[in-house]
């Protein structure tokens, strides 16, 4: 319970700083692009919304103090102001919009990648020197070695543009209306593909090494050979015995992933122009429109604090050492 | 990514000479070897850059989106711009980038990692949390948002990288830093009265020399691999002629559903061998100072070593 206590503490502390690096950013750059954005969109903005967005963007008259406390309470109270580029949309909701594809993308991904990436290496490291330990992981590693947002270029282009085998942009057909039928749940799918798969690629070797050095590690503790030498099948060794212990690493990383879930498909986002999150905020920054790129930074930080500390209560229903002190 | 994961479940044993048994090591290591060579051709080829390909590597030669030919060995982009020139230029600001921001972020690294590990208590808590909350805050994100308000240029983008990129280094060398800060020979350097920079720089830094130049490797990965990320999005220097740059271009003109492969794919490729270098290189340094992940004759482990 202290544990999680400490935990949730360190999280309201991380949230509260990216809230402040908010806050100071737009008020501290130089080159003012605040000014340079309402010079841009004055015509299309109501006096009462410029006062707002003047307000939360810093172009303010009140003392700082003043206006941090303002700019916390229009953070907890929801209010983001409208966003510029698709005016006069609330930031919220476009916002809710696209959470969901990134969620949908990233944690295909995330799963396919950290479940096969993760048998992977309890394999490589229970064959120390056989096909998969030796052949795989160079391999991996040379994927791995390659931009994201290049693998993903490839293959568009490749399965995309040459083969014609899956969709190249957007997460379903244009004029396809959503619904849950079976029609728009495979178009779906097939938009995923692409994009998922370049994820998975690039980020399985990690997972799949990581998971090899803890194993070997674990497979040279006392109580392996003590199961061995009580006669029980290797396969039972391998996973209840040796896997379960080399698990904990994993599942640190799995949390770690879970950020790199909302914040790191921006490249694949981009590249599928994919309708999530990531692509918004590329946007967002194309059109200058500050209100809706600080609103995606807070939500997509607030949704990896949060992703961590769900990973912190696991850690603790499967370490019983964080449990005892 | 690779390369954080590659280390993380690795406990790192001090060499007590790092000197002549860990060069000896590498060089004898064929991985390293491997990475080395390859790294060195790609520096001799961004230092021989305007020698090779004398002027500026942007001006238009030729007629638009040739093929590769005997004249342009890599054809041309839809501007007309010789793509080899591009790609062996361009490894100049990538590598120049990748470099700085590396040793940089490293020696931010050091510098908390020694602090937190030496001062302890107040000090090792506040650097700790510091550490924690960049580590945390979604990196990709990050990057774009600070280079969206900071004035477009190769200092934003440097500084961008470092500002994202220290917190790993940081929280690596602490755990190291911290395991030899209780070794008697530290207690004996306070004990005799030695300066806190000295036992710091002197005592403590050298025996963690292997995983300094882990995360050294690591940071460079990174380096190279973010201002790709970044000036791809659009974000980076337009101007300059960099890896990351020239895949900028050949999106925005359409290369891909031109079905010009030739222009995106060289810079995609020198990017990845880089990377993949510098990946053999960190991946060896691991194996010298780590004898558990070395390849064994026998199939069976014998030694047990009670590490973790």
């Amino acid at each position: 319970m202290r544990f999680i206590l400490r935990r949730l503490g360190f999280y309201l502390i991380a949230f509260w700083a990216s809230i402040t690096l908010n806050f100071l950013l737009p008020r501290f750059m130089p080159g003012d692009p605040v000014s340079r954005m309402f010079a841009r969109s004055q015509d299309r903005l109501q006096p009462e919304q410029i006062e707002a967005l003047r307000k939360l963007l810093g172009v303010d008259s009140r003392p700082l103090w003043e206006q941090y406390i303002g700019y916390l309470h229009n953070v907890f109270t929801g209010q983001m102001g409208v966003s510029i580029s698709r005016f006069p949309t609330p930031v919220t909701e476009v916002i809710s919009t696209q959470i969901g594809w990134t969620l949908l993308l990233g944690g295909t991904a995330l799963v396919i990648a950290a479940v096969v990436g993760n048998l992977l290496g309890i394999l490589a490291a229970w064959r120390r020197g056989g096909v998969i330990d030796s052949a795989l992981p160079p391999v991996l590693v040379f994927i791995g070695s390659f931009p994201y947002f290049w693998l993903a270029m490839g293959a568009l282009y490749l399965f995309g543009v040459v083969l014609g085998w899956f969709p190249i942009r957007h997460a379903f057909t244009d004029g396809l209306e959503p619904a849950f039928t079976w029609e728009f749940i495979g178009d779906v799918g097939a938009h995923l593909v692409l994009p998922a798969l370049t994820i998975v690629l690039v980020s399985i070797g990690g997972w799949m090494l990581g998971m090899r050095n803890t194993m070997i590690a674990t497979n040279s503790e006392d109580y392996i050979t003590m199961a061995e030498a009580k006669g029980l099948r290797p396969g039972r060794i391998m996973l209840r015995y040796a896997a379960r212990n080399a698990m904990l690493p994993s599942v640190t990383s799995f949390g770690m992933g879970l950020g790199f879930v909302v914040g790191g498909a921006l490249l694949t986002e981009v590249v599928f122009a994919y309708p999530g999150v990531g692509y918004q905020l590329l946007n967002a920054v194309q059109g200058l429109d500050y209100p809706l790129m600080q609103g995606l930074f807070l939500t997509i930080t607030a949704a990896v604090l949060l992703a961590n500390f769900l990973v912190d209560i696991l850690y603790v229903r499967l370490d019983p050492r964080v449990r005892s002190n | 990514m690779t390369t954080a994961i590659l280390k993380q479940p690795v406990e790192h044993t001090a060499a007590r000479k790092p000197n002549r048994s860990f060069v000896h090591g590498l060089i004898t290591n064929k991985k390293a070897l491997v990475g080395m060579i390859v790294m060195l051709v790609f520096i001799a080829l961004a230092l021989l850059a305007p020698v090779l390909f004398p002027g500026d590597p942007s001006r238009i030669t030729a007629m638009a989106s040739l093929e590769p030919s005997s004249e342009h060995w890599l054809g041309t982009t839809a501007k007309g711009q010789d793509v080899l020139a591009l790609t062996v230029h361009g490894s100049r600001s990538s590598l120049f980038v990748g470099l700085t921001v590396g040793f940089a972020s490293t020696f931010i690294g050091i510098l908390v990692g020694l602090a937190s590990a030496y001062f302890g208590k107040f000090i090792d808590e506040a650097l700790s949390l510091v550490t924690n909350i960049f580590l945390l805050l979604p990196g990709l994100p990050l990057l774009v948002i600070l280079a969206a308000f900071l004035p477009p240029g190769l200092g934003t983008v440097i500084l961008v990288l470092v500002v994202t990129g220290w917190a790993g280094s940081a929280r690596v060398l602490r755990s190291q830093a911290l395991s030899i800060r209780s070794k008697d020979f530290v207690a004996a350097a306070v004990v005799s009265g030695e300066r806190a920079g000295r036992i710091m720089f002197r005592e403590i830094l050298p025996n963690m020399a292997s995983i300094v130049m882990g995360t050294l490797l690591a940071c460079v990965i990174y380096g190279i691999g973010a201002q790709a990320g970044l000036e791809f999005l659009g974000l980076g220097d337009v101007s300059t002629v960099s890896w990351g740059n020239n895949l900028f271009w050949a999106g925005n003109e359409g290369a891909l559903l031109t079905g010009s492969w030739w222009v995106f794919v060289p810079s995609g490729v020198c990017i990845a061998l880089v990377a993949f270098a510098l990946a053999l290189v960190n991946y060896a340094v691991d194996e010298v100072t780590n004898p558990r992940l070395r390849k064994i004759k026998t199939p069976k482990i014998t030694e047990r070593s009670a590490a973790k």
